[in-house]
């Protein structure tokens, strides 16, 4: 008979949840789900090693366990702290974390703009998320943001070092998944960057998946990027038979065309399957995928806005109106030759110009 | 005349060779340990010592050691930190360039009770001729048999080996060390697991400080409960203090912990008093990490009773009217001393040095520094140094190692303490952009002790 394996029993935010020894306390949030997990902007479960650095997920931990109750002084990173049984934590019931976290995120916004409305990673960056949820409407910094100059990073990936966070996932993915890094962070502080080593270009054969790791817009797909917003663009699953990966991925359509494919992503944004750059760049075609469906998004998700799928188109009532008319004959009023006739020369004219100066053609 | 323990020697000629060290007295500490003790009794003296580790945290060394973890065919590691960065410490490097022997010798009876047969130096790169001065002796007692293969018969082998940083302040911090040593970028590590348990490649091991592992030397050779009856309370011992700024004689002082501060200023012995007969404006007791403290409070405790150098009572009060005794590193201020730009020279430090990994301190110290260069400079405004402390407020103990506190606490006491001054600067700007003097109108009349 198997040995009946200990849980260690964690109340988070008031609400208890029985866990495996090792879990760490944002795993064990996320079992929970909704607003109890807190946020994680470097911290990836796929990735071996990271977490730690954004401090987004800072939680209090009110007490340690049931052999030693005492709090733990300082607010802990719940990404990389592992549970005890017994262990009392909070989350978004306590002030201190939430205070914390308004700190953070003053922090990451002063070296990254709120340039949603032209960053290409609007509707999908967790940063705009946090910002919304923890965030202040204004910022007291007054000086001058970090700048840098673009660097080329090879035919697919473009890299904007004004909205990089440093969160290091990217590093960790090109560390775990590629069999040569060639990217990593420059120099230290507040002027550390992320970049190559003497402009060389990303071209591993898994390095896309950077793109996808990235919680902000600082790595774009190059074959995508200010093509369409996600909004309009429909997610559907497929797969394709392919060597080097599972295949499993998410084609993001706007009508007939597949305008980028990414890798699937579970509910806390993590990919699910690494996928090669074959798949991810090359494969654009309808034909080249196996489709299995359109992908679940959530209701909260402004990706769900694109959602066409069953949409009652409204009705053009305005050629039936008009007899079968198309409706700008309404603003043919009349024609630019007869407001500014191209026979009077304005500049001609004494003063300014006046009805009687164009009189009405017979 | 305090006892001495470590610089007892340091003036004796010549003592810098193995030579002159032996005559002296020298590694009979490593004899006594190799040849009468086993290595957990080393460890157990060193416990009874109550030792406090010299490079700023100030825990218990032999409690530390203790919780080494020792798997079977793991090998451990013990690395001394001489990575002495901190503005105002210089203790570290006054004892490995004129007695390199105290260290090798305390860090063979620390390997011994370790057992590390691998032991490093990790040393700060800009310490360029103490590595020189460092193998030069680990050469020397090599020569005479206290390292190598089987030492002194006892079967314990056992090597030195001296690594020299790049000049990262963030290396003296244990994790961001090892990442060093074992080539890596200078990052901190998060913690658990700790060292003890993974540490350098993943071995465990303990990184002490090099007065620290020097302390070794006269424990073992005194014995421990002896050398616990030096000093006060849970400050055994005696300490090097590095003294520097408006005294009249900068150096390095070896203290039992039971004299005063204003005896440690004032008399001849040590400090000497301030120059020109100038007023005490303020002291930063422990480094620059460690909050500042006005004529006052660093004199007496808000109890009012004399504060005395040594950690229990320097910390008296907590950080709202104590400090701490940090590494040692002291540094006065006379009455001429501005604490605005004192505290933007600091912030402009730990901008620099901060790793970058974690958002606070990445954000928060270069945040931080470019507030603090305005009010200096005159463009200041009065709400900047409500913001500061909240700055502060939100990088302390927020971040992945204590680099952030350490940027933190500066600004914070200044504002706590001298919060008048800068908003002096912000209500004349013209005026404290021409001036060679500090503010002393907010403490008057300060104190003047009487000379000891």
């Amino acid at each position: 008979m198997a040995e009946e394996k200990k849980l260690f029993k964690v109340t988070i935010d008031n609400i208890t949840i029985e866990v495996e020894p090792g879990t760490s306390i944002l795993n064990a949030a996320r079992m929970i789900g909704g607003d109890v997990a807190p946020p994680a902007m470097c911290y990836y479960s796929k990735l071996k090693g990271s977490g730690g650095k954004c401090r987004t997920c800072l939680v209090e931990v009110a007490a340690g366990s049931t052999a030693d109750p005492r709090p733990m002084p300082k607010l802990v990173a719940s990404c990389r702290t592992n549970v005890m049984d017994g262990m009392v934590v909070k989350n978004i019931t306590s002030e201190r974390v939430i205070d914390a976290r308004n700190g953070v995120v003053e922090f990451l916004l002063i070296n990254h703009p709120l340039d949603c409305p032209i960053c290409d990673q609007a509707g999908e960056c967790h940063l705009q998320d946090l910002s919304y949820d923890h965030g202040k409407e204004g910022t007291r910094y007054e000086f001058n943001r970090r700048t840098f100059k673009k660097h080329d990073l090879g035919p697919y990936i473009q890299l904007h070092m004004t909205r990089c966070i440093l969160c290091y996932r990217c590093v960790f993915t090109a560390d775990q998944l590629t069999n040569k890094r060639v990217h990593g962070i420059l120099d230290r502080g507040d002027h550390a960057e992320i970049a190559t080593y003497i402009e060389k270009s990303l071209d591993n054969d898994f390095i896309g998946n950077v793109i996808d790791v990235c919680p902000v817009g600082a790595l774009t797909d190059k074959t995508f990027r200010f093509k369409n917003r996600v909004w309009f663009l429909k997610p559907v699953d497929a797969h394709c038979e392919c060597t080097k990966c599972k295949g499993k991925v998410t084609l993001w359509y706007r009508g007939e065309e597949v305008f980028r494919v990414t890798a699937r992503k579970d509910q806390w944004g993590e990919v699910e399957d690494w996928i090669c750059n074959e798949c991810r760049f090359e494969k654009k075609k309808t034909s080249d995928w196996i489709i299995e469906g359109p992908t679940a998004v959530s209701r909260q998700s402004v990706i769900s806005q694109g959602h066409y799928q069953h949409l009652e188109m409204p009705k053009e009532t305005m050629p039936e109106v008009m007899g079968g008319r198309q409706p700008r004959l309404l603003m043919d009023i009349h024609s630019v030759s007869e407001v500014n006739r191209p026979d009077v020369d304005l500049s001609a004219l004494p003063g300014p110009a006046h009805s009687t100066d164009f009189p009405k053609q017979s | 005349m305090g006892r001495k323990l470590l610089l007892e020697k340091a003036q004796v000629e010549g003592i810098r060779t193995y030579e002159v060290y032996r005559r002296e007295g020298g590694y009979a500490s490593v004899e006594k340990a190799l040849k009468t003790m086993s290595p957990d009794q080393v460890t157990e003296e060193v416990k009874k010592s109550g030792l406090r580790g010299r490079g700023g945290a100030g825990f218990p060394a032999g409690m530390k050691w203790s919780f080494l973890a020792k798997p079977e065919g793991v090998p451990r590691y013990l690395v001394c930190n001489a990575d002495e960065s901190e503005p105002g410490t210089f203790k570290d490097r006054y004892l490995m360039e004129f007695i390199p022997h105290l260290l090798i010798e305390g860090l063979i009876v620390a390997s011994y009770a370790l057992g590390s047969e691998r032991t490093y130096i990790y040393i700060r790169g800009e310490y360029a001729w103490i590595v020189d001065i460092l193998e030069e002796a680990i050469a020397e007692a090599n020569k005479a048999g206290f390292l190598g293969k089987n030492i002194l018969g006892s079967g314990f082998n056992c090597q030195i080996y001296v690594q020299r940083g790049a000049g990262a302040y963030i290396c003296g911090e244990e994790t961001a060390l090892i990442e060093s040593l074992e080539g890596k970028r200078g990052n901190p590590r998060i913690k658990p697991p700790f060292p003890a348990v993974k540490g350098v490649w993943d071995c465990p091991t303990v990184v002490n400080n090099v007065e620290t592992l020097a302390a070794v030397v006269p424990i073992i050779r005194i014995g421990g409960e002896e050398y616990a009856k030096i000093g006060v309370g849970k400050s055994t011992g005696t300490k090097l203090i590095s003294a520097c700024g408006n005294i009249n004689k900068p150096g390095v002082y070896e203290i039992d912990m039971t004299i005063s501060v204003e005896e440690f200023i004032y008399s001849d012995e040590y400090c000497g008093g301030i120059p020109n007969g100038k007023r005490l404006k303020a002291c930063i007791p422990g480094g620059s990490s460690v909050p500042i403290l006005p004529a006052n409070l660093l004199l007496k405790t808000a109890k009012g009773e004399q504060r005395m150098m040594n950690y229990e009572s320097l910390a008296d009060g907590g950080f709202a009217t104590g400090s701490m005794m940090g590494s040692g590193g002291f540094i006065v201020l006379d009455e001429d001393q501005c604490v605005v730009r004192n505290t933007l020279t600091l912030a402009r430090f730990y901008r620099h040095e901060s790793c970058g990994q974690c958002s606070p301190c990445r954000e928060g110290t270069g945040w931080m520094e470019k507030i603090l260069k305005n009010i200096e400079t005159g463009k200041g405004k009065m709400s900047d140094i409500d913001l500061l402390w909240d700055i502060q407020r939100k990088i302390e103990g927020n971040t992945i190692c204590p680099l952030g506190d350490a940027a933190a606490w500066p600004v914070a006491a200044a504002i706590r303490h001298f919060r008048d001054e800068f908003e002096w600067h912000v209500k004349n700007p013209v005026e404290s952009q021409h001036r060679n003097f500090g503010l002393a109108h907010y403490a008057d009349p300060l104190p003047v002790p009487v000379t000891a």
